[in-house]
């Protein structure tokens, strides 16, 4: 079977609407009506972060959340029994985010092929860099048609962007700053950095993240891209949430409507 | 006072790709690569430029003091029926070893055009010796501090900031060294191009771990000469040093690693017990993972959460160990022990009344397994006393009154 996340760009070139949610959040066993919220309610890709204790590339919003969710006992292993069967339900590309080590502890070729029985699509790991990837596991996640998601930022060159481009499968995640998530920076000031992203002509699709909050700086982000990943601030509109479904009606209507 | 530059073929080095056997390696988020490869390609040539070398070991004759003392210590031989010789590296200049790195490292950062510093620190030495080189060298230092580590180490932190440093407490996680470290990196994340982070362990990404090992050489550079000029062997039979990330050990083994006679001796903190659940001994709790983007052991729950370690002394609470230090335990090189709370307290009294030395809480950890080294009595050992115990009379006192 083709990839979901290539089906996806297959179909649909702009404007993606990529929404992150930590895994166990804000109770563990929102994960499947907040998936299954985000599909009904229009995002094109659902990226489930599994909790980590210390989760280096994230800012306050995240961090907290993953705090809470594993908490909560949120693990590897429990939302992978949260997640059997999700594929009768829920048809968009998921993604599962999330640090290396607790996939390195679970066993990156057992990782590889729970997530290829349960129906993932693609696995974002931020602090694995593209040479270990390229050494030692790129044959396990083509195994198992898993798409690794790398990251560009603003200071990547153009060369080493042309070699993420040549390994990354599905899209390139681009970083709109050099920041941890969360953090707010003039989008103004990218735009230079989006501009050079697009006439480089890249393989893969790109969708880009961080910072992006609102309808404004998704259609800013998705002008330049393909699409466009909010996280912080759908943590934030959820983390209080009394009804699940209408905060992700609210929340998701507010960023593409027109 | 030579930087180590020309290591050979060493196998307890670091090989070209950043790695010590299996441990090691730079498993950075992207958003950090550019500063790390940045340090990778430019650190060797750095450190051997002959005008480097010069300004670093003219800092540390005149600045910090050195060479730090060897000092036979009479009694302390006498109870151990051994011939003790203690690395004063408590005299520097603030206290510790740590300087030791953090001299090198702001004349690096320097060079890198850096006007921006940020640290991490535990008990606070490496905080102090940071901020310390920051006011020398008129830079902006910024250190992250667990928020707890910042009630147990008050005097460290009014040192900081009198020193110009601003001190910014770590409240997430479990509130000490380790979310200090995150902290100090989400800020370089944040900062890539005017900062350099002065990482105060032999742990982290490559280059961190060689490099701050290189700056820490100096130790064993020292005791080899003035032991040799003491009893005419440059080798003892034993050298050791506590363990949290690893830098006094790693600067005290760094030039008998390859010297098979002289057996090295790291001491990790066993803090209430190894298995009490209250511990930071890595080598005996840890498994293989990525802490600090580096891969090496550490303290994780089996679904590689990384757990909250315990020890008395805030340097060695830390869940992992450098990756050089990783390699020495699984190549058999170096012989890991590990010192109870208790017995660095009891460790510390001794060396105060015996010799006059009021030790750092950390140092005493090594100091408490002399009595558990099958010694000789014509054995020499030689043990780095990391830092001195100022910093630990808080400690020190509550146990004074129990």
């Amino acid at each position: 079977m083709q990839n979901r996340i290539d089906q996806l760009f297959a179909k649909k070139q702009h404007g993606v609407l990529n929404i992150y949610c930590t895994a166990g959040f804000p109770q563990l066993n929102d994960t499947l009506p907040v998936m299954t919220a985000l599909q009904q309610h229009g995002a094109d890709l659902i990226e489930l972060g599994m909790p980590f204790s210390d989760p280096l590339a994230d800012g306050p919003v995240i961090q907290d959340s993953s705090t809470k969710a594993l908490q909560n006992g949120m693990s590897i292993h429990t939302l992978f029994e949260q997640l059997a069967g999700f594929r009768e339900r829920i048809h968009v590309p998921v993604i599962l985010m999330g640090y290396f080590n607790p996939v390195l502890t679970y066993g990156v070729e057992a990782f590889c092929a729970k997530c290829a029985e349960t129906g993932i699509d693609g696995i974002i790991v931020p602090d694995l860099p593209m040479a270990e990837f390229e050494a030692d596991y790129k044959p396990i996640f083509e195994k198992y048609n898993l798409h690794l998601i790398f990251l560009v930022t603003p200071e990547t060159s153009e060369a080493r962007i042309r070699k993420i481009d040549s390994l990354s499968k599905g899209f390139l995640y681009a970083v709109s700053s050099s920041s941890t998530t969360g953090k707010d920076k003039d989008m103004n000031d990218q735009q230079a950095y989006f501009e050079r992203l697009k006439k480089l002509q890249l393989t893969n699709p790109v969708l880009i993240g961080f910072g992006i909050k609102d309808k404004a700086t998704f259609d800013t982000a998705a002008s330049y891209a393909n699409g466009a990943i909010i996280g912080t601030a759908f943590i934030k509109a959820i983390e209080h949430s009394k009804d699940i479904d209408k905060t992700v009606q609210s929340f998701i209507s507010g960023i593409i409507q027109q | 006072m030579d930087i180590a530059i020309n290591t050979g073929n060493s196998r307890y080095q670091v090989d070209k790709n950043g790695y010590y056997g299996r441990f090691g390696g730079a498993y950075v988020p992207e958003m950090l690569y550019p500063n790390v490869e940045e340090l990778q390609t430019k650190y060797l040539g750095i450190l051997s430029d002959p005008s480097f070398q010069q300004e670093f070991e003219a800092l540390l004759q005149d600045y910090v003091g050195r060479p730090s003392p060897l000092y036979f210590a009479k009694r302390l031989s006498e109870k151990y029926k051994a011939n003790i010789y203690l690395k004063r590296e408590d005299l520097n200049h603030t206290g510790a070893h740590k300087v030791n790195n953090t001299i090198g490292q702001i004349l690096l950062a320097k060079r890198l055009g850096k006007h921006r510093i940020i640290a991490e620190t535990g008990a606070g030495q490496h905080g102090v010796a940071t901020a310390t080189v920051c006011a020398l060298m008129g830079m902006e230092c910024v250190v992250y501090m667990g928020s707890i580590d910042i009630e147990r180490q008050a005097p460290n932190v009014a040192r900081m900031k009198m020193l110009g440093a601003t001190v910014i407490p770590a409240t997430s996680g479990s509130k000490t060294l380790k979310d200090a470290t995150n902290e100090a990196i989400r800020d370089w994340i944040n900062n890539p191009v005017d900062t350099h982070y002065i990482l105060g362990t032999a742990a982290g990404p490559h280059p961190y771990p060689d490099m701050v090992a290189r700056f820490q050489s100096v130790i064993s550079e020292e005791i080899k000469k003035q032991l040799l000029a003491k009893t005419g062997n440059a080798h003892p039979d034993y050298v050791v040093a506590c363990i949290g990330g690893g830098s006094n050990a790693a600067g005290a083994f760094f030039h008998y690693l390859d010297e098979a006679d002289v057996k090295l001796v790291a001491v990790e903190a066993g803090g209430k017990g190894v298995h009490s659940g209250f511990s930071a001994a890595t080598t005996q709790l840890g498994t293989i993972g990525i802490i600090h983007a580096s891969k090496t052991l550490l303290m994780q729950t089996n679904d590689g959460q990384i757990v909250e370690p315990h020890s008395i002394s805030a340097g060695l609470d830390y869940p992992g160990i450098g990756p050089m230090h990783a390699h020495l335990y699984e190549t058999g090189r170096a012989q890991f022990l590990s010192a109870t709370d208790d017995e660095a307290l009891a460790a510390a009294y001794e060396l105060s009344l015996l010799e006059g030395i009021i030790p750092a809480m950390e140092s005493a950890h090594a100091l408490a397994k002399l009595k558990d080294l099958p010694l000789n009595t014509d054995d020499v050992v030689v043990v780095c006393l990391s830092g001195r115990g100022d910093k630990d009379l808080d400690t020190y006192i509550r146990h004074m009154n129990k």
